[in-house]
């Protein structure tokens, strides 16, 4: 009994400070809260973390090398294996900037059908985030509800272009093929089924009280920090920076959005955007926290069924072609360019420098994950252990982008 | 703002530290010297009309051709270009900074070429840099903890290199 300190001779104290050793933790890469191979290195001093260390590389494999050696359409199938729960949305990204090279401007009706499958991948890609990131907080049914809807994406995907999650859809030039007889209305029957689902999975996460105590107020990062760490997606948006690129980016990206009418969700002027009914911000809950994360993520896939009905009545409208794929070996002009897209999980850019010659001097990709993540270190310093996945899922990385 | 404004200040400011400027390229850029780089990137993240208060890559590009039959296509002559695309989150203009450097310091194989890190002012030059250096070979001096970040610690060369070999095995792993 000696042990313990003479404060507690008071009985109005009931809690005091055990002092225990620093110890490295390893989490990872096998975690399954670290969303893939990633690997965590905590310095813990009881259940409190002063530093964390990321190490990631495990998934590298070259692929800005090996695109040294390929076309750019050669190239689309190693962007699938990028962010490979939106891979629409990196097939995407690398087609826009070979054509903004090229200078080659795609039909009408190829750019309404890449707003609805960039928009459907957005849904997609966003159910995974969520039901993920539930997991990651204990909450297991989310998971299983998000799966069933997102599975439906797939399917449809499958029927588009037959491939289920690595599909070399989009390609410079338009898409590979037209979207098959009947899409459409299949499409929109799932929008319609669809649209319910959400209030379901707002109410089973994003109003859940155990779930708000586990995220609000959790790794709150101010504005200017996200701008400073190159976050970009819904991390950034959550910090209330007001930046979409489907707005806001180059031209050349934006002009795929031309006449769309969508507003960047992002909380102005202390609410967010009002055309649609959205459960209220709980107060607990900061500004740049884990629980605005993933609300901007929530809110962002009910804009992107908006975007897809728009672009489906713009797609039927369009007469003309789907786009024609250039040829595999076509010849690119000497140049660079560079280019950014607005992808699920943030803002993917491109980057092209051609010496004239059909294969690309050299290929980067900027990855937007790979920024996401570099805040880890500072947002879970002093916190918990029993927050560090909380944080990190917030973030909502996946690895195949970030070591490419 | 228009680009021409911008180079022009850019010019009258920092005099020879601006070495080259492109403005008719796709994406128009603007040549610094290594050594001036920080101070002019600091200017146009600081200045409130500018505000590049976003980084967003950092490239690493190798003009060399190891076959000296195909080395005539080259575009000039052998060097290493850091490739610097900036944001401004206000102003949502954009802006291309390079930096060209020698393949290897002093021409000595092995002896990896100095670029000054900015990391102080956008935190995303951190990793990026720890990239760079990683996979093109570029020292970046004053970075907070240059150490590679994709490849293994251990990893010898510099895969992005136009003459990269890769290695025979790697710890016992047959590599090619």
């Amino acid at each position: 009994m000696s042990t313990i300190p003479e404060n507690t001779a008071n009985t109005e104290v009931i809690e005091f400070d055990v002092r225990t050793d620093e110890m490295l933790v390893n989490m990872g890469p096998q975690h399954p809260s670290t969303h893939g191979v990633l690997r965590l290195v905590l310095r813990t001093d009881g259940e409190v973390v002063s530093e964390v260390t990321p190490h990631l590389g495990y998934l590298h494999r070259c692929a800005e090398k090996i695109g040294e050696n390929l076309t750019p359409r050669q190239w689309i199938p190693y962007t699938d294996r990028m962010d490979y729960l939106a891979a629409m949305s990196m097939n995407l990204g690398w087609a826009l900037c070979t054509e903004k090279l090229m200078n080659l401007q795609v039909p009408e009706k190829a750019r309404h059908l890449r707003v609805i499958i960039a928009e459907m991948q957005r849904i997609a890609s966003h159910l995974v985030g969520m039901g993920a990131y539930g997991l990651d907080l204990g909450s297991f049914s989310p998971f299983l509800y998000a799966f069933r809807e997102r599975e439906k994406i797939l399917d449809l995907f499958e029927e588009a272009c037959g491939a289920r999650l690595t599909y070399s859809y989009l390609t410079v030039g338009g898409a590979t093929a037209d979207l098959p007889p009947g899409w459409l209305q299949k499409c929109e029957a799932f929008l319609d089924q669809f649209l319910p689902v959400i209030d379901e999975y707002h109410a089973l996460l994003t109003t859940n009280s155990i779930f708000i105590k586990r995220c609000a107020n959790i790794g709150v990062m101010p504005a200017d920090m996200a701008i400073s760490y190159g976050c970009s997606g819904a991390v950034l948006r959550g910090s209330g920076v007001d930046l979409d690129l489907r707005r806001d980016g180059e031209e050349w990206y934006t002009n795929m959005y031309d006449g769309y009418a969508f507003e960047v969700i992002v909380e102005k002027e202390g609410h967010y955007p009002n055309d649609h009914v959205y459960p209220p911000v709980p107060p607990e809950a900061v500004l740049g926290d884990c629980w605005h994360r993933f609300y901007v993520r929530m809110l962002e896939v009910r804009q992107a069924v908006d975007l897809v009905r728009q672009a489906i009545d713009r797609y039927s409208a369009a007469s003309g072609s789907y786009g024609e794929p250039v040829k595999l070996a076509e010849k690119l002009p000497a140049g660079e360019t560079y280019l950014e897209t607005e992808a699920p999980r943030g803002q993917m850019g491109f980057y092209i420098v051609s010496d004239g010659s059909p294969i690309p001097w050299r290929v980067r990709a900027r990855s937007s994950c790979f920024c996401n993540l570099s805040v880890t270190s500072e947002l879970c310093r002093n916190t918990l252990i029993a927050d560090i996945p909380a944080v990190v899922g917030s973030l909502d990385i996946v690895m195949g982008e970030i070591d490419r | 703002m228009g680009e021409q404004n911008l180079v022009s200040r850019l010019q009258a400011k920092f005099g020879s530290k601006i070495l080259d400027v492109q403005l008719d390229a796709i994406d128009p850029w603007v040549e610094v010297s290594a050594e001036g780089l920080p101070e002019v990137c600091q200017y146009l993240h600081d200045e409130p009309d500018l505000k590049f208060d976003y980084l967003s890559c950092i490239s690493g590009v190798d003009y060399f051709e190891p076959d000296p039959k195909k080395a005539a296509k080259l575009i000039g002559k052998p060097r290493m270009e850091v490739v610097y695309h900036l944001w401004s989150v206000t102003h949502k203009s954009s802006l291309v900074l390079k930096v060209l450097l020698p393949r290897w310091k002093g021409e000595q194989e092995g002896s990896l070429p100095d670029v000054p890190s900015v990391a102080h002012i956008w935190r995303t030059a951190d990793w990026h840099e720890r990239e760079v250096y990683d996979l093109s070979g570029i020292n970046f001096t004053g970075h907070p903890d240059l150490r590679r970040i994709l490849c293994p610690e251990d990893w010898e060369g510099y895969p992005l290199r136009r003459d990269y070999q890769m290695p025979l095995e790697y710890h016992g792993i047959r590599c090619r």
